[in-house]
């Protein structure tokens, strides 16, 4: 049978459930690989390089991949970024490094996240050791949260030699990567295997632990000569309405964590949903309640399509799987009738003056009151912080901002010189991503390194991609790659 | 890890990778900055007879949409003052003191002017010279470059006086603008070199501007032959290379061989080793991407060398040279024959013009029925029985491992062509090799 005529499946309603949640983007082959590769000009000094927050040699790697060598293309990965295969599949590429290539004016941009994502596969299936644990040094860290910023900051100071324990709530580590990130970007499977190349470079994973409850916070503090906190975020918020509490209203990320955890045909999911919010996370649900068979989707937002925090490629994603969207759209009560929802009541928008953050404000239209039919309310409107654990910390006089904890963006150490912290629990401003995350890991394993021993990390260990990135203007987080349209000095000159 | 170290014959250098002669290494500031980055070694851009250049210097060919496949250049030897590159080449060997810093000499015939320079070289601690026979354009025509090493009375001349002086190794670099590239190797030979590298750059024009009738590249309106390199001349390298390493003379030498022509990757270089190159030099790939190239040369060799568990180059340099024949030794038995898979084919029928119009006519279009789809186009299949193994379609097949040569047992005898004419001379005449090709049933439509 000639493989090709077997016809192939664009629409999602074409496919079957389990087909629905594979990865969206198929892996590359081989030739595709080579020959993506073999486009890209390899730039010196190249944008690509700097917009990638980890600093990867993006130019290096993929010529490897031109070269055939592949195994060279992903340690030069996994050099800069431990968690270059979730990396590969969840950044926001157009946001940053391919948003950046020089080729984006004149052809196309190189599809670097995919050609990562090859040599990351490669990798994984070529079972190679890329890194050791160094040589115990005696000293001892304690990290507590297993997302992204965890595992590198663990992974890394375990290449130099200290010895890490990793303090994780949940059974599986991998922070969102296992548990966040829909399925259909980032299966479950690619996320643990990162996890479990943290282990396998001897850091001890202590799932089922949360610090605060299971072991205290006072005796990781004690027993270790420095911390590292990397909680993330916590649950949605409360919307503050009527109806909250019925039993069709759903935490957005609980929705996202059952398929991630659950047999797809076990889910409970409403043929009528109403998603509330209009970032990533409230279009990663209605994707998802798409592609689990439910009919009809709408996005509720109270502001407009300019104000969407959503990327604009995740924005065409939905449309594309038919998600229709209501801006300018404020929830005001969940109906019901005999404890079942049936209705979402909502208030017609209008946009007036900017506020001091500089976005237009949505104010109620008077009178203007209607009714969305649905039997299911999923709430998607940003996450909580773990603010009793951060209150927590503050007997140990750390500071924070808006909640978040406070760093010296240098070094990600907090106003104790004991505790570090990075992640989503550190990112006051700036997009919360798992690439930037990593960054932390990363700055703190180094920080650490040089505080507890008093020498500069050694020749060839981070050295390369950190030192790039000590940008003072990062503090707390930096905003993602600033992206503007490059202006050809032929077009200005003229 | 694999052991990349190198002893080119008393030349140590902590890998094979070297710069050529040629602009990349024209500097101090250059050949350090490049060691830096991870080359092994370096000649030194020639130097010796004063010189004056003119520009344009090179000439690129892009291959559809591809950068720079070929360069050529009129460049002359180093335009620097010799006192200058003198002390550079001293200063990069006292800073770099484990890495190969090779000089490369040209001056005219006279056997003074020679051995003085050598003389002076010396004196900055170089490691060993190289004798550049080989350059095509400029100084060929004043007696110098190419006019020695074409012709090899003059190559063993010039290189005895070299040798009758020098105290550290002799690499001869030969021209590949010559009919039989053993001669000139022979010469070098006879007056005892130390080494042997080649090939310098190839006879070429670039184009003509079908505008404005210029030759490329232009100096001022007019332009001529300059020389040719870059990956479009690597097959050529290779061959000379081989030619030269399998010489019976060259082989009781027992000396060295640098090769260069067209490398650009890591694997590029181990081809260059297999064929009998214990250092490899590069040039223009450096030129189009700069001197960070050699990191992956190194990460590449190295990777491969652990994977098939050699612990230094000498596991491997030559390995392939006893695979090195020629005609009338191939077997006339071994046959192969075209195999499509049609889950891959993807129907573009390039492999069925290309046998028909262009060689046996021994694929056919037929319905095969493969799927269900009524509108199923026809599906080139090949009559093996027909197929005579010259391998054009799975050349010009786009997809990977689509179309395979597999080989067959025919049931011919396996002869060689040498054989055959000694054991049946008839088969000089045409009757007489349709006899014994029909009693072996070798038909050929
Ligand atoms: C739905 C969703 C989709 C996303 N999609 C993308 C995307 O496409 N691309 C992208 O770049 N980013 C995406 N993000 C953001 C990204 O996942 C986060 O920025 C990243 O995971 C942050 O890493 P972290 O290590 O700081 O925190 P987390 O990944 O949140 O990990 C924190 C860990 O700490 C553990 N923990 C918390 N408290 C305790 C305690 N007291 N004791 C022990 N353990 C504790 C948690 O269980 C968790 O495992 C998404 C986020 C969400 C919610
Ligand atoms: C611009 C240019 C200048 C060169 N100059 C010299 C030279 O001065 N001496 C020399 O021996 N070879 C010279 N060469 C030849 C190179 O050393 C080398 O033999 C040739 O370029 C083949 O290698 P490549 O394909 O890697 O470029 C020159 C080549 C180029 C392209
Ligand atoms: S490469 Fe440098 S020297 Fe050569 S033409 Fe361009 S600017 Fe001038």
């Amino acid at each position: 049978m000639a493989e090709h005529y077997k016809p192939v499946k664009y629409k999602a309603w074409e496919m079957g459930l389990e087909e629905r949640f594979q990865e969206v983007f198929p892996p590359l082959s081989q030739r595709e690989a080579v020959l993506e590769a073999n486009r890209c000009l390899y730039c010196y000094d190249a944008p690509c390089m700097v917009a990638c927050p980890t600093h990867i040699d993006i130019p290096t790697f993929i010529r490897k991949i031109s070269t055939g060598n592949v195994t060279g293309s992903a340690r030069t990965i996994l050099e800069a970024n431990l968690m270059g295969a979730s990396c590969a599949r969840v950044c926001p590429v157009q946001e940053l490094c391919e948003g950046a290539c020089v080729l984006e004016h004149d052809e196309k941009p190189i599809m670097i996240g995919r050609l990562q994502r090859y040599a990351m596969d490669y990798a994984d299936q070529s079972k190679i050791e890329f890194f050791t644990k160094g040589k115990s040094n005696g000293m001892k860290v304690a990290v507590i949260g297993a997302g992204p910023a965890g595992l590198t900051c663990a992974g890394e100071l375990s290449k130099f030699g200290f010895d890490v324990t990793c303090y994780e709530r949940k059974v599986w580590p991998g922070g969102l990567s296992t548990y966040g990130i829909v399925v259909f970007r980032e299966p479950v499977e690619v996320a643990r295997h990162e996890a479990k190349k943290i282990e396998d470079l001897g850091v001890t994973m202590k799932t089922g632990h949360t610090v605060g409850e299971d072991i205290q916070f006072e005796d990781l503090f004690k027993d270790n000569d420095a911390v590292f906190v990397s909680i993330g975020l916590g649950s949605v918020p409360e919307m503050d309405i009527p109806g909250e509490d019925l039993e069709g209203v759903v935490d957005g990320l609980f929705f996202i964590e059952e398929t991630k955890t659950k047999p797809l045909a076990e889910i409970q999911y409403g043929n009528r949903i109403c998603v509330i919010g209009a970032g990533n996370t409230a279009i990663d649900c209605a994707t998802i309640a798409r592609r689990l068979g439910s009919e009809r989707v709408t996005m509720i937002y109270r502001r407009s399509e300019a104000e969407m925090p959503a990327y604009h490629f995740e924005y065409q994603f939905a449309l594309g799987e038919g998600v229709s969207f209501s801006f300018l759209t404020q929830p005001v009560e969940v109906l019901s009738t005999n404890g079942k929802v049936d209705g979402l009541k909502c208030v017609r928008m209008d946009l007036a003056e900017p506020d001091e953050s500089g976005r237009r404000v949505a104010v109620p239209i008077p009178n203007s009151e209607f009714v969305v039919p649905c039997d299911m309310v999923i709430k998607a409107i940003g996450q909580l912080k773990h603010t009793p654990f951060i209150a927590k910390l503050g007997e140990y006089g750390i500071k924070t901002i808006k909640g978040y904890i406070a760093v010296d963006a240098k070094t990600n150490r907090t106003a104790h010189e004991k505790i570090f912290a990075g992640g989503d629990c550190i990112r006051s401003r700036g997009e919360a991503s798992t690439v930037m995350a990593t960054q932390d890991g990363k700055i703190a394993a180094r920080a650490i390194y040089e505080q507890l021993t008093g020498k500069p990390i050694p020749e060839g260990t981070l050295k390369r991609t950190t030192d790039m990135t000590i940008d003072p203007t990062m503090a707390n987080g930096c905003a993602l790659h600033d992206h503007k349209p490059r202006v050809h000095a032929a077009a200005t000159t003229k | 890890m694999a052991d990349l170290s190198i002893n080119f014959n008393g030349i140590k250098s902590p890998n094979p990778f070297w710069l050529a002669s040629a602009p990349p290494s024209n500097s101090g500031y250059q050949v350090q900055k490049a060691f830096e980055a991870g080359w092994g070694g370096a000649v030194w851009k020639t130097v010796g007879a004063p010189v004056m250049n003119v520009c344009n210097r090179y000439g690129t060919i892009d291959y559809k949409g591809r950068k720079i496949i070929g360069l050529n250049n009129v460049e002359l030897i180093s335009d620097r003052p010799l006192e200058t590159n003198l002390k550079e080449m001293a200063e990069a060997k006292r800073n770099f003191p484990n890495h190969a810093v090779i000089a490369s000499i040209m001056v005219e015939s006279k056997k003074e002017a020679w051995q003085e320079i050598i003389k002076r070289t010396e004196q900055t601690g170089v490691d060993g010279f190289e004798l550049n026979f080989g350059c095509p354009h400029g100084m060929s025509e004043r007696g110098m470059g190419a006019a020695m090493g074409q012709v090899p009375e003059y190559t063993c001349m010039v290189t005895e006086w070299v040798m009758e002086v020098a105290t550290k190794p002799v690499i001869v670099k030969l021209t590949p603008n010559v009919t039989d590239i053993v001669q000139p190797a022979r010469a070098a030979i006879k007056a005892n070199a130390s080494a042997i590298s080649l090939i310098n750059t190839i006879n070429s024009i670039m184009g003509v501007d079908i505008d404005t009738f210029e030759i490329k590249p232009n100096v001022g309106g007019k332009g001529g032959h300059g020389g040719y390199a870059g990956p479009a001349v690597k097959p050529i390298a290779l061959n000379l290379i081989s030619a030269v390493a399998s010489d019976e003379e060259y082989r009781k030498a027992g000396i060295p061989i640098s090769g260069m022509g067209g490398i650009e990757t890591w694997q590029d270089c181990v081809e260059f080793m297999l064929l009998g190159s214990t250092s490899v030099q590069v040039c223009t790939a450096v030129m189009h991407f700069g001197f960070r190239i050699v990191e992956d040369l190194i990460d590449g060799l190295s990777n491969w060398m652990d994977q098939r568990n050699f612990k230094n180059c000498t596991d491997f340099i030559g390995k392939s040279l006893p695979r090195i024949s020629s005609f009338g030794d191939f077997d006339l038995g071994f046959q192969s024959v075209a195999r499509i898979d049609h889950a891959k084919c993807i129907q573009c029928n390039l492999c069925f013009i290309a046998c028909n119009d262009t060689a046996h006519q021994c694929i056919d279009l037929k319905d095969m029925k493969l799927t269900s789809e009524v509108t199923e186009r026809l599906w080139p299949v090949v009559r093996e029985e027909d197929c005579v193994g010259c391998a054009l379609c799975s050349s010009v097949c786009p997809v990977d491992d689509c179309i395979e040569m597999v080989e067959i047992d025919t049931g011919r005898p396996h002869i060689t062509w040498n054989q055959l004419i000694k054991e049946k001379p008839e088969v000089l005449q045409w009757d007489k090799m349709v006899e014994y090709r029909e009693k072996n049933h070798i038909h050929i439509h």
